[in-house]
């Protein structure tokens, strides 16, 4: 089942749509709104981008630095080629530090590596803290979206789940009291944690830190208490200096939810200061993950989607993400930045979603990176196709179709034939014969004259 | 200056007065126009669907049939932006070497001298931007940017004209959903995005639905007649020209306008 079926799927339940369509509007309006009372927002966007270019053209230069800067805080930094690795290294610091229980937050990396299942198979316990991530891990489903992973859900269902997995009262569906509890559940959880793991949103070349930026400040939490914490960061969230997050931190909240800020942006640099000395001394390590990202950085047509900062803004705006739903999609991260990157690690399972997309190119435009977002899924398009992914049936009728287009005489002549034949048709049986189109659209009325002959009668017409 | 006028493959077919409507203003307007008869089509459907080579063989073609002309013409936003947008990766033999490709309501507010719209066209007017006139050809300012407001012609045309209401949209430029092959590959969704559209209009108390672009309109068009929404759906070119050069223009050539009765 591809992202037509899926979405086919979602859209068949017209009140779920409706409420999932006008939720992100509001959202993508709350972020109308930040960028209205932003001073040159577009030259912000300007700037992130131009950092994010520079970034992408000198990446070993830069995490060269990085290590270095880390490794003097006393962190230390591990490199994952691929998603294998990365769970590999991750559970082998666990496990030496005999680890049981992990909580984690704000990361769709370890999602996109799949380290949950990978550690809960080796025995360890680990516990998405993120309201949102928590809700999808207790119902077994990945996020649905990048921000809000939990956003497909009414909190009718949240009740159920909590009544379910928390002992909730039966019917309970005020967000306040929900969150209570969940928080309630959380917090042993917190205290009782032998590591925490977080994503990174920035790292800092020059200082060899790091910012996580959250709302809920799980990050902070998950971090404090346990005495090994483990950031897990993609290749390509860097950035050469601290004056470089500026940008970023304004763009980036008013462009995922309309805030100015979020509530906590934490900067960590080496491990925490030991406040007691009553046993081994806190570690820092710091998992630098390339898996695809390198690849992706060698073709040009795609290299620019490695600036994205995971905003969610590009999900927010695009009208198919907003009535088909984050599941659709079928890949880690869904919407349009999704349909870019996902191709780039699996071609042929992800063959299909350039094509989820009308080409309206609002996500390029609310982009605050600039990510030519649906030029590059039209690009994808054709990449794919030579590639030998595209349905055969697709090729043959466009090939087709361009033959007759290609030679204006015989498309003439074969379009005079069909529309004498179609105009003989009643509206029903052209409806019949109209296939997909004519599902939910009536197939339009075919005139007599084509305008180039329509052209000729009346110039005929004059001369008489 | 050469002016050319080129009406896309579809249009010719389904749409012929639009073309004729296209024609009759830039004469009104005191342009000299020749028509393109040598070629169907700017190669945008092969392009969407990824058979970028073939795309590459049609641009080639209209690039080479064309090139006797400064200006080629189009009521159609997306053939205009696959030239302009894309023309250098379809035909980089002749990066520079090409005519230019407007649409046609940029067109007529940059060119000519268009009589006053003095019949009028007393309707209330949704118009629907099309997504390839604003976000590719710039025509207007979408409302994810907030550069400095860029002219929208089609708007700017329609406000010239007596009696006409335009309506305001809640979602003023939001994706109608047609997105050529997106139309029939996805067309749970898309139908879904043209009736919100529909919707949206209605919310408006439209009368007439407009656009830039005759895609988006057979889209819209399909799914109000299905409905049976008394709505009707007519091309800005058809608006501009009843207003402009009728009254009468539109029923004079409504044997050719593919939305009479059979």
């Amino acid at each position: 089942m591809g992202h037509v079926e899926r979405a086919r799927a979602f859209v068949a339940n017209e009140d779920r749509t409706t409420w999932h369509d006008e939720a992100l509007w509001f959202v993508r309006a709350k972020r109308d709104a930040a960028a209205d009372t932003t001073p040159d927002w577009e030259a912000l966007r300007d700037e992130a981008a131009g950092i994010k270019r520079d970034v992408l053209g000198r990446l070993p230069e830069l995490w060269q630095r990085f290590e270095e800067e880390a490794t003097a805080a006393g962190a230390r930094v591990h490199w994952a080629r691929d998603a294998a690795e990365h769970n590999r290294i991750v559970h082998g610091l666990l496990a030496e530090h005999d680890v049981r229980r992990v909580v984690k937050s704000k990361s769709m990396l370890t999602e996109e590596c799949g380290l949950n299942p990978h550690l809960e198979a080796r025995g360890v316990e680990i516990i998405d803290t993120d309201l949102g991530e928590r809700i999808v891990q207790l119902r077994n489903e990945p996020p649905s979206h990048i921000i809000m992973p939990a956003i497909h859900l009414k909190r009718g269902e949240i009740g159920e789940l909590f009544h379910d997995e928390m002992g909730a009262p039966e019917g309970l569906d005020d967000p306040d009291a929900l969150t209570a509890l969940a928080r309630q559940d959380l917090r042993g959880r917190f205290l009782g944690a032998e590591a925490g793991i977080t994503g990174v949103n920035f790292a800092v070349a020059e200082t060899g830190s790091f910012v996580v930026v959250t709302n809920e400040g799980n990050a902070d939490l998950g971090t404090a208490l346990p005495r090994l914490h483990i950031a897990c960061v993609g290749l390509e969230k860097i950035v050469p200096r601290a004056s470089d997050l500026a940008p970023f931190l304004r763009l980036l909240a008013r462009s995922a939810t309309g805030q100015p800020i979020t509530t906590y942006t934490s900067h960590f640099r080496g491990p925490r200061a030991t406040e007691t000395e009553d046993g081994p001394a806190p570690e820092l390590h710091i998992v630098v993950v390339d898996n695809g990202r390198s690849r992706l950085l060698a073709e040009p047509a795609f290299q620019e989607a490695l600036a994205c900062i995971r905003c969610g803004a590009c999900l927010n705006t695009c009208p198919v993400y907003r009535r088909s739903g984050g599941h659709s999609y079928g890949s880690t991260l869904p919407g349009p930045i999704g349909s870019v990157l996902a191709p780039s690690q699996d071609p042929a399972r992800h063959a299909e979603l350039p094509h989820a997309c009308s080409l309206c190119g609002s996500c390029s435009d609310v982009c605050p990176v600039r990510v030519p977002l649906h030029h590059q899924l039209l690009t994808w398009r054709s990449h794919l196709a030579e590639a030998g992914h595209h349905p055969r049936r697709r090729r043959l009728a466009f090939r087709l179709a361009a033959g007759v287009l290609r030679n204006p005489v015989l498309f003439e002549r074969i379009t005079r034939i069909g529309r004498w034949l179609a105009r003989r048709l009643s509206q029903d049986l052209l409806d019949r014969l109209g296939g997909p189109w004519s599902r939910s659209r009536a197939m339009p009325r075919i005139p007599e004259r084509s305008f180039h002959q329509a052209l000729r009668a009346r110039e005929l017409e004059k001369g008489r | 200056m050469s002016i050319a006028l080129f009406v896309p493959c579809y249009v010719d077919q389904l749409k012929p007065r639009v073309g004729l409507a296209a024609l009759d203003l830039l004469r009104a307007a005191g342009l000299d126009v020749d028509v393109l008869s040598d070629v169907a089509c700017c190669g945008q459907p092969l392009l969407t669907a990824g058979e970028e080579p073939r795309a590459r063989e049609l641009a080639a073609q209209f690039v080479d049939r064309t090139r006797a002309h400064e200006t080629v013409v189009t009521p159609s936003g997306s053939c205009a932006a696959t030239l302009e947008i894309h023309g250098d990766r379809l035909v980089p033999a002749h990066p520079g070497d090409r005519s230019r490709v407007v649409e046609l309501t940029r067109f007529l507010s940059e060119n000519g001298n268009l009589p006053d719209p003095d019949n009028g066209f007393p309707a209330r007017v949704g118009l629907h931007a099309s997504c390839h006139a604003l976000r590719e050809l710039r025509q207007g300012t979408a409302s994810e940017t907030r550069t400095a407001p860029r002219p929208d012609p089609a708007a700017a045309l329609l406000a010239r004209i007596p009696e006409l209401e335009l309506i305001d949209l809640t979602r003023r430029d939001e994706c109608c959903g047609f997105g050529g092959v997106f139309s029939v590959e996805e067309e749970a969704v898309s139908t879904r995005m043209g009736l919100d559209r529909l919707a949206d209009h209605r919310r408006g108390h439209a009368e007439v639905l407009t656009s830039t672009d005759v895609s988006c309109l057979l889209h819209l068009e399909g799914l109000a007649r299905r409905q049976d929404a008394p709505l009707r759906i007519l091309h800005i070119a058809e608006i501009l020209a009843e207003a402009t050069l009728g009254p009468g223009w539109l029923e004079r050539n409504a044997d050719r306008s593919g939305d009479g009765p059979r």
